[in-house]
């Protein structure tokens, strides 16, 4: 039988994409159509990454003693390798003394955290780098795995030092924090379960600020308590701290 | 070799080769993912952050581990993740400076700077690869090379990366770089190679303050899930519907 021309030409038509097809389908294989198997293959490769940090759970098994001391103290949340630096190298061979974590003891290195900067949230224990015991290094008298002070602070200012600096420079300087906040003695010590007292009521403020005070210092700040600021309490639109404002 | 003797070799040479190159490739990552990936399933997890903006004390430990545990490169402008500083001034001004990228020395002169009080808020802010659910870097990767994992991990495939930059450009959070050495785009991980073990990742096993909690959003008892219950949570640029899972508590509006 002699098939007419246009049908061999269409056979090779139906050939050629008869053999695209099988090859797009069956004999390429898949890494050379879609990405797929690369990004396996890749999921595979990152999950081999060494470890270079290897977590406080691990350190815990050979320094238990000082993980106790930590896990009461004030740095419990804090990881070994935080301070220590990576330790995955001294788990794999404690003999190897090149992989032995290093003990910061230095001043500069508990400043990083513990110096003050008014961006650190307020109550973080945070002293002035040029004032605390200047040249002396914190662990003499500071136990970095149980850290406690020394002696109770001296003033508010070691944990509260935006306050105390925005304070400093503001009308109410000269005024000290007991003169609004009752503060319990265990409040140095356990600070979150003892909190000292805020000023609860007008006359607070009044016993300076009314028109009927005669204490000089406020001469220049005086209204009627009575009806200046309808019910509000005076820190409601007075910041206690900074009461001129931000300038 | 004629014209015809040619056509003929390369009608069996091409698929040869492909069936090959397949079945080499099958066996090697068979063989591979046999090995380090035994008895994890991705599909169980869905990984998150949680950053709590009023905990971090801006110590950029968690730059620092990054840099240790990812190999990224020491130069102070390569970060998978950074601490920012925001000043908010009282005339609505806001400052906002990387302190990652200074030396430690700059970091404890900032200490000593006066303090400004026209300043209203301040605070730090840690930043990392939001791991968005709908990530723009992977829809615009003209090759496939970066690509969201099961458990919802965007990784980049250095091997098939062309370092054209198009992802630098689409990430709204400016999370992405171009690594020097391999030339190739890189970015946060989760630390892949360590949550899949059921380590932390580095920046959260050495935050001093918890400000980072690192979790699975599928799993029903699970810090990061106790973290959503209990605050007040907010995502960077919402708007970009790109669902972010780094999941930021007591976030200052003027954070971008």
């Amino acid at each position: 039988m002699k098939l007419p021309e246009q049908m061999k030409r269409l056979g090779v038509i139906v050939g050629l994409f008869l053999v695209v097809v099988i090859t797009r389908f069956f004999l390429l294989p898949e890494s050379w159509i879609s990405a797929r198997p690369h990004q396996a293959a890749k999921v595979v490769r990152e999950m081999a990454k060494p470890v270079h940090y290897a977590g406080m759970m691990t350190c815990r098994q050979c320094h238990q003693e000082e993980f106790d001391a930590k896990l009461a103290g004030y740095h419990r949340t804090i990881g070994c390798e935080n301070c220590h630096g990576p330790a995955a190298a001294h788990v794999a061979n404690k003999d190897d003394k090149a992989a032995t974590p290093p003990k910061h003891r230095e001043r500069e290195f508990c400043l990083g955290c513990h110096g003050y900067l008014s961006s650190r949230p307020n109550g973080f224990p945070q002293v002035d780098g040029q004032a605390h015991n200047k040249g002396k290094r914190c662990v003499s008298c500071h136990d970095p795995h149980d850290p406690k002070p020394d002696e109770a602070p001296k003033d508010c200012g070691g944990c509260h030092g935006l306050i105390a600096r925005t304070k400093a420079v503001s009308t109410h300087s000269q005024l000290p924090c007991t003169d609004c906040h009752q503060v319990p003695e265990l409040h140095t010590t356990d600070p979150r379960s003892h909190l000292p007292t805020k000023p609860e009521t007008r006359e607070a403020c009044a016993r300076c600020h009314d028109t009927a005070s005669t204490d000089p210092a406020a001469a220049k700040a005086r209204v009627d308590s009575a009806s200046h600021g309808r019910t509000y309490a005076c820190w409601e639109c007075h910041y206690a701290h900074l009461p001129e404002g931000p300038k | 070799m004629n014209k015809r003797e040619f056509l003929k070799g390369a009608i069996f040479f091409f698929p040869a080769a492909g069936v090959l190159e397949a079945l080499n490739c099958s066996a090697a990552g068979n063989a591979l993912s046999a090995s380090a990936t035994a008895g994890y399933d991705p599909t169980n997890h869905w990984y998150g952050m949680g950053v709590d903006v009023d905990r971090c004390i801006g110590c950029n430990r968690c730059v620092e581990a990054c840099k240790i545990e990812n190999n990224v490169p020491e130069e102070p402008f390569f970060f998978r993740t950074w601490i920012e500083r925001y000043q908010i001034h009282a005339d609505g001004e806001v400052k906002v400076e990387c302190i990652s990228t200074k030396t430690p020395e700059e970091r404890l002169a900032m200490q000593n700077e006066p303090l400004d009080p026209s300043v209203v808020r301040t605070f730090f802010v840690p930043k990392l690869c939001n791991q968005c659910a709908h990530p723009p870097c992977v829809q615009v990767c003209p090759v496939g090379a970066t690509f969201q994992t099961k458990d919802g991990v965007v990784l980049v495939n250095e091997k098939t990366c062309i370092g054209c930059r198009y992802c630098i450009q689409a990430c709204p959070y400016g999370a992405r770089f171009l690594n020097p050495t391999t030339r190739t785009a890189d970015k946060c991980t989760f630390c892949y190679h360590r949550v899949t073990q059921g380590l932390l990742p580095a920046c959260v096993e050495v935050c001093p303050t918890e400000a980072r909690i690192f979790g699975d959003l599928k799993s029903k008892a699970d810090r990061l899930v106790s973290f959503q219950r209990d605050n007040k949570i907010g995502v960077l640029k919402p708007d970009l519907n790109t669902e972010p899972k780094a999941l930021y508590a007591n976030l200052d509006g003027e954070v971008r």
